[in-house]
């Protein structure tokens, strides 16, 4: 097993944290920015480890969740109109804009279900490889963040893309989000962050060097399993004692300061960064990629003379009620939106963070984090020491 | 898709592809031609279908070999927390 449980450490960290915490005298809110953190942070119960005055939140960590329903409706509309549609098995129960209920399909297996021809892949590649196999003109909905783009930067530069094949660029940037997400918790301010670890593998730990920086906040790039993310917030925590703030990488194992140079370059070679728009949440500046001209070829929307809404065109795109984007920026958590679990449940998603398994809501939906259990241990006397 | 999973390089064809075997016994073909020096044998993250790092097989043995260290330092750091503790009056005895 490459990376054993050591229950005995996890144990020290823990009381660790304890002592550290209650030296402070004052609240520490410690946000994670990656799907897979809150997956390990929920899973392995951390928040319920911890001591008061340190709140674990979540952050915009889900590409999934932060696709903006214009797309979604764009693949849907493709595949209506016997374009075949490939996309990632998260993204195929994403609603787009239409209200629950409606004949229209509102995702795009509501659009199989009607007929469309749709199809689940893990990766562009599967995708190219189920296109030679039966080519029929073709889109693929390409979501995600840092991570996922240098899959479709590769097909693209490598010319892996057979004619025929088109893709819906929706893919999304990290530090910016990051920025967007400090500015909406200025009036109770984050005082610690876990640096998405997948994302960092591409973009080098140095990408992080602002937060420290500019914002003051120490930040630690970790790795997913529950000792990884224990020792970033006792990391996090002994720098604000110590009124220290700087950038730790405690993922070494596979985060380099510089990152995955050559996936970095087959970004840039492919796309350029632009204002985009996220879900719920409208315009985030220079936070999107888009094809440069020379590969606008490979470009789904203009093939077909979809056009994007401008900023100004943008319509909030979150179902009625819903509070996904506070859920995305931390501002609330899942279960303080009345629909978490009575409207909106994995099985039915109303929102998109209860859609994919890295949104904050289906997390907390399958393994708790509402915080009964909490209450349970505390009556029974058994929170940690 | 956003989930990272580690796997065995199985093998690695000339146009970037590598075949990765994860640990349930799951084979996938998937895009390595992010990677320089990929080779059979390799531990890697994949990512919705592309390798996005090679694991460093020495720094990931530190997480456990070297984690009696870290506590043994840790240790001796929660007893300078202890005693400041005490004397601040937080804790008794």
């Amino acid at each position: 097993m490459l990376l054993a449980w050591a229950p005995q450490g996890h144990e020290v960290i823990v009381k660790l944290i304890h002592h550290v915490a209650g030296s402070l005298g004052e609240e520490v809110k410690i946000m994670d920015f990656c799907g897979t953190h809150e997956h390990t942070i929920v899973s392995s119960g951390i928040r319920s480890l911890m001591p008061e005055n340190v709140e674990l939140v979540a952050g915009p960590g889900c590409p999934v969740c932060i696709t903006p329903a214009f797309y979604v409706d764009a693949a849907i509309k493709l595949a209506m109109d016997g374009v075949r549609v490939y996309t990632y098995g998260d993204v195929y129960n994403l609603p787009g804009s239409e209200p629950p209920g409606s004949k229209k399909p509102r995702t795009l297996a509501d659009a199989k279900a009607q007929g469309a021809d749709v199809v689940i892949v893990y990766g562009l590649i599967e995708a190219i490889k189920h296109f030679r196999e039966n080519p029929k003109e073709s889109v693929f909905l390409a979501v995600g963040f840092e991570t996922t783009a240098p899959s479709t930067a590769s097909a693209v530069v490598n010319g892996r893309l057979p004619r025929e094949f088109t893709i819906i660029n929706v893919h999304r940037l990290t530090p910016p989000i990051m920025r967007y997400t400090f500015e909406a918790h200025r009036d109770a301010p984050i005082k610690g962050v876990i640096a998405p670890g997948h994302v960092s593998t591409i973009v080098g730990a140095m990408a992080w060097e602002f937060v420290p920086k500019e914002y003051g906040i120490p930040t630690v790039v970790a790795g997913f399993e529950p000792i990884d993310v224990l020792k970033a917030i006792l990391s996090i925590l002994i720098m604000v004692r110590e009124g220290k703030a700087r950038l730790v990488n405690e993922y070494t194992r596979a985060v380099t300061w510089e990152g995955n140079k050559r996936a970095q370059k087959l970004i840039a070679e492919c796309c350029e960064v632009v204002d985009a728009m996220w879900r719920g949440l409208g315009l985030v500046p220079e936070s999107g990629l888009a094809f440069r001209d020379k590969y606008k070829v490979y470009d789904a929307l203009r093939e077909y003379g979809i056009r994007e809404p401008t900023p100004e065109e943008w319509k909030y795109d979150l179902p009625p009620g819903c509070r996904c984007a506070e859920v995305t920026l931390g501002l609330a958590k899942p279960t303080d939106c009345p629909l978490f679990m009575k409207r909106c449940t994995p099985g039915t998603p109303y929102g998109p963070c209860m859609v994919s398994s890295e949104g904050a809501c289906a997390v907390w939906a399958r393994f708790g984090g509402g915080g009964l259990a909490d209450d349970v241990a505390k009556s029974l006397g058994l929170t940690p020491s | 898709m956003c989930l990272g999973v580690p796997g065995k390089v199985v093998e690695v064809r000339s146009d970037g592809v590598a075949r990765v075997e994860f640990s349930d016994g799951v084979v996938v073909e998937v895009d390595a031609s992010t990677i320089e020096g990929i080779e059979p044998g390799d531990t890697v993250i994949v990512h919705a279908g592309i390798v996005i790092a090679k694991v460093d097989e020495e720094e990931a043995s530190r997480i456990t070999s070297g984690l009696e260290e870290l506590i043994q330092d840790l240790e001796s750091k929660a007893e300078d927390f202890e005693s400041m503790l005490r004397r601040l009056g937080a804790i008794k005895g």
